[in-house]
């Protein structure tokens, strides 16, 4: 309950940002910040809760972007319907290749080499189909209103991203306090204990892919929505399934706010690297990876373990 | 539907490309093999090589043939620093956790590649890089058939190193059961970073055999990775024969995806492969540890 | 290098070393970011946001270089006289590649403060890049993109000044007819080779729908990857199918490695006549493969050779040891155009700037256009040129009245 009132208090406090905040810039960050948060968060519901690490999260994320833009672009629909349609496309995918994946017994490292897979293959097939627009993509036209799921100003922007990120987690938070999390939880720390208990590991899982996919797919439609453009490198390339795993071990892999601490932390770490190194090409990102060998090195839990950490150390202290 | 007199010479091609496909993945079937490491930095270190191989010919003119005596050892011990120092040291923790140092890896050799050697593309030029060999009524391009023996070669290498040799056993112990190996007195560190020498060292004889055929620039590894990755498993983890089989089938079915589907879209048949081996014989075609 | 080019956002780049430096997640609750005065000259501010990093670096780095030379030459010539001799200043980034770091960087450098932004070098990027300045009305001019959805979009704020796909596809086939006809018209198929993403597949399409008008069937239209390694299939079909002329739409690496397998495989079109070859007007290319090179045609962005200004700046540039490709004179003209606007309007009000791009005449160009006028933002001077590689040098061979050299059609075996 106490981490449910820090995430909501958490969220209304951001909520009330753009209110103070008229800089663009700062907003652009704080959109950026939740978004990447957003895309952690969902690879860390199959991930940190269902212990399955994905390399392909790209596949949804795309599917969510495409369903969106294709239902405006090429069948007129109100955005807010391609809003439902890509997320649960972006589900149908999900159910999809867990279906196949889990069906049989991929886990580890295969099960992310597959999913790799699969967004490598969507990226193929979105390049050669017309109605994706091929390898010309598909621009959204510009139409600033809420009826089109566009914004005049950066703040509703801003207000969208929030609810997602919102929405996605409060989901992990219920995934700690609900029987189908615990039951994901417990598959992910032992299947065949679980099994033997008598939990379905197959619908679980299955359920636990679905939800992460269907918060990717959020992430994608709002992608569409903010940049108006999307082809399929964009949509289903590696970049994506890598900002996805990225964050949330960084930050704490399994944690409910792992992901926007990793999100708020690598997003420094890149300002700062450009911002000092900016004009040499290639010294900002190289900076940019080398910190993040160091972090790992030195932080195996990500940062939420941090406080992990030094509550042992302190408790052990006080016994010894 | 392609006409029938180009399927054989497209069939041989596959199988020449296949082969320098699979001299990229004997290095990282070796590494997941025995360190069970998802190696994301395998690309930027062929790219390091290949700048290696570059500069030696424009530096010092020695040929990319030449250079095998070199780059290699070049390579190994680029690995096995890499390795000791670097990626052993989170190893200890967790799977995720060598993921993002490998990733991690990637994205500093690749920038400090952009940095130091500008983005333009560079080639190696040798009095045969237009040469080809008639067999069969294909045009065989002299460098990739070349690259073919290589591959067939390093392989040879490869296998006698694992089953004669010491470091080999040692290796092969390593992989099957860790905790035993140091019980019995093998220095598993050493062991590890040997491996992973090993396998990047065979991105240096990669390089040398690929140059002639390529260019090189930054971003060039990424067009391997995936590749390598899909022979891995087809080949099965570990398996040197089967990373060469799996290289050279991956190779014909590229060609033939290419005919029938088109070029962009025939990749598919490669994840296809990959997807429907994960899916239905995971250990590979020749599965089993090294 | 000139030294007064600078990173944008001193303040902001002071300020978020000190944030980050003392806490982690420093961002909340701080409106905008203290604004320092800074006790120095004004300057013109200039945006030049490319993608130095990434898989189009190498595009990106020349656009750069080409915008530095025109600030430089800018600055040496006495800056913006209509304001007091102000000086130009560069405000680099670097989009990686990446519309939606583009975009980022629009928006940092509107925040900090700037005249005007010369980007992308690709179209996606130009696209985010040019949105997200229209949203503050800041005069955002294209470099090279050349997709047509760019000035398509309505947007007030964003200009190109060089051609777009649709008019350099059309130029192309006119050209082409032009060249078969004086030949005797030996060619009557041909096949396309295109990458496949935005301006391949925009180019092939326009090209498939356009040739079969002047006489020319197309066989078979191939689409290849980013990064392609092999060609040696695209070439064995070339072969299979025969056509009279092979034409390409690729970046560098791509049309490098396609020439290299046309020779080794033994392939021998009537011509090879490219649009939009990543390589086939580049100076790297036909110095490191001359024989690979001879011969081929291309339709792409060209500067005028009978100009002074142009010859002039291809000595500069050259001096530097840059290859004088199309990236750099593009994104010179861009920044030099964007710049005698400013000229023009005599201040650095957007709507003045924006105005004064709008109604351009302006003509120091050293391309091959006609007269310059701005049509929904669009030069429609803007043309591109047909090359061809002849004697190891790259000569203009259309239009008539800029051309340097004949066309030799078909290739002599």
């Amino acid at each position: 309950m106490r981490n449910l009132a820090i995430l909501v208090g958490l969220f209304v406090v951001l909520g009330a940002l753009p209110v103070f905040i008229q800089s663009d810039v700062w907003l652009n960050s704080l959109i950026m910040i939740l978004f990447v948060a957003l895309l952690g968060q969902a690879w860390n519901i199959l991930a940190g809760y269902g212990g399955q690490f994905s390399f392909g999260h790209a596949a949804f994320f795309g599917t969510g972007a495409y369903g969106v833009a294709v239902l405006q672009v090429q069948l007129g629909l109100s955005p807010w319907i391609g809003l439902v349609v890509g997320v649960a496309a972006a589900g149908l995918v999900a159910a999809f290749i867990g279906a196949v994946s889990f069906r049989y017994g991929l886990r580890g490292s295969y099960f992310a080499l597959v999913t790799l897979a699969f967004a490598e293959v969507l990226r193929i097939l979105s390049n050669s189909v017309p109605f994706t627009g091929a390898g010309v993509g598909i621009l959204i036209p510009l139409e600033p209103g809420l009826a089109h799921l566009q914004f005049t100003s950066k703040a509703g922007y801003y207000w969208l991203i929030w609810a997602m990120a919102l929405a996605a987690f409060l989901a992990a938070w219920w995934l700690n306090n609900s029987r189908f999390g615990a039951r994901l939880m417990a598959v992910r720390d032992n299947e065949d204990a679980a099994r033997a208990l008598g939990v379905s590991a197959f619908r679980i899982k299955l359920g636990g892919i679905v939800l992460s996919g269907c918060f990717s797919g959020l992430a994608g439609v709002f992608y569409a929505q903010y940049y108006l453009y999307l082809d399929p490198g964009i949509a289903y390339g590696p970049a994506i399934s890598v900002e996805s795993l990225l964050v949330p071990i960084v930050g704490g892999i399994g944690t409910l706010f792992g992901p926007l601490l990793g999100a708020v932390t690598l997003h420094i770490l890149s300002e700062i690297t450009r911002d000092i190194f900016g004009d040499a090409p290639g010294i900002s990102l190289a900076i940019y990876g080398a910190v993040l060998i160091v972090i790992v090195l030195f932080l195996p839990r990500g940062l939420a373990g941090l406080g992990r950490i030094s509550a042992r150390r302190l408790l052990s202290r006080r016994s010894a | 539907m392609p006409d029938i007199a180009i399927l054989l010479p497209s069939v041989l091609n596959g199988i020449t490309t296949g082969a320098l496909y699979a001299l990229v993945a004997l290095g990282l079937t070796l590494i997941y093999g025995v360190l069970h490491i998802i190696n994301f930095a395998h690309g930027s270190l062929l790219m390091l090589a290949l700048y290696g191989v570059y500069f030696l010919a424009v530096g010092l003119g020695v040929g990319p043939y030449q250079a095998l005596v070199l780059m290699p050892i070049a390579m190994f011990a680029v690995g096995y620093l890499l390795q000791r120092f670097v990626i052993g040291k989170a190893s200890h923790a967790r799977d995720e956790n060598i993921l993002l140092v490998t990733l991690g890896l990637s994205i500093v050799i690749e920038n400090l590649a952009v940095y130091f050697f500008r983005s333009d593309t560079r080639i190696v030029d040798t009095p045969w890089s237009f040469e080809v060999v008639e067999f069969l009524g294909a045009f065989l391009p002299l460098p990739k058939v070349i690259a073919f023996f290589g591959a067939l070669a390093t392989a040879a290498a490869l296998w006698v190193l694992m089953t004669r040799t010491e470091l080999g056993r040692a290796i092969r112990a390593v992989a099957k059961e860790r905790k035993g190996a140091r019980l019995v007195g093998i220095d598993v560190e050493h062991v590890y970073a040997m491996s992973f020498g090993i396998g990047i060292g065979c991105l240096g004889i990669a390089a040398c055999l690929l140059m002639p055929s390529y260019y090189v620039t930054p971003q060039v590894g990424h067009g391997f990775v995936l590749i390598a990755f899909t022979i891995v498993v087809l080949g099965g983890m570990g398996s040197f024969v089967g990373a060469l089989i799996g290289g050279l089938i991956i190779g014909v079915v590229e060609s033939l995806g290419g005919l029938f589907l088109g070029e962009s879209l025939g990749q598919i048949g490669i994840f296809a492969i990959f997807i429907l081996i994960l899916l239905f014989r995971p250990t590979g075609l020749l599965g089993h540890k090294v | 290098m000139a030294d007064n080019r600078k990173t944008d956002g001193l303040t902001k780049r002071t300020f978020l070393t000190a944030a980050g430096a003392t806490a982690l997640g420093a961002a909340t609750g701080v409106t905008g970011f203290p604004s320092v005065l800074r006790a120095q000259e004004k300057t013109v501010k200039i945006g030049l946001i490319h993608p130095v990093t990434g898989f189009i670096a190498f595009s990106g780095t020349q656009c750069r270089e080409g915008g530095l030379m025109a600030i430089e030459d800018i600055n040496k010539a006495g800056g913006i006289k209509s304001l007091g001799g102000a000086k130009l200043e560069a405000v680099l980034a670097d989009s990686q590649g990446k519309p939606d770091i583009g975009a980022a960087e629009v928006a940092k450098m509107v925040e900090g403060g700037i005249d005007g932004i010369v980007a992308g070098y690709s179209s996606a990027i130009s696209l985010a890049t040019s949105q997200e300045a229209a949203k503050s009305n800041t005069p955002h001019v294209v470099d090279v993109g050349v997709s047509d959805q760019i000035v398509q979009r309505g947007l007030k704020n964003t200009f190109r000044f060089g051609p777009g796909y649709g008019v350099i596809a059309k130029f192309a086939v006119d050209n082409l007819d032009k060249i078969n006809k004086a030949a005797g018209s030996p060619a009557k198929t041909a096949m396309i080779i295109h990458e496949e993403s935005l301006f391949g597949t925009g180019t092939a399409g326009l090209l498939q729908k356009e040739l079969p008008n002047i006489g020319i069937e197309v066989v078979d239209v191939i689409k290849h990857a980013n990064p392609t390694r092999d060609f040696t299939n695209i070439a064995l079909q070339i072969k299979s199918k025969n056509p009279d002329l092979i034409i390409p739409a690729q970046y560098f690496n791509e049309y490098v490695l396609l020439a290299r397998t046309l020779r080794q495989q033994k392939v021998q079109p009537k011509g090879i006549y490219s649009v939009l070859g990543g390589a086939a007007s580049n100076y790297k290319f036909v110095k490191e493969f001359p024989d690979a090179a001879e011969y081929i045609m291309d339709c792409n962005h060209w500067f005028n050779p009978k100009s002074d200004i142009a010859l002039q700046r291809k000595k500069e540039a050259e001096a530097k040891g840059l290859f004088y490709t199309y990236e750099v004179f593009l994104t010179y003209n861009a920044v030099a155009y964007l710049a005698d606007a400013i000229e023009r309007a005599g201040s650095t009000d957007k709507d003045a700037v924006i105005a004064a791009l709008a109604d351009s005449t302006w003509d120091k160009h050293g391309m091959p256009y006609g007269p310059t006028k701005i049509v929904d933002g669009q030069n429609t001077g803007a043309q591109p040129v047909d090359t061809q590689v002849l004697k190891g040098d790259i000569e203009v061979i259309f239009p008539e009245e800029f051309a340097s050299a004949s066309p030799v059609f078909p290739m002599p075996s």
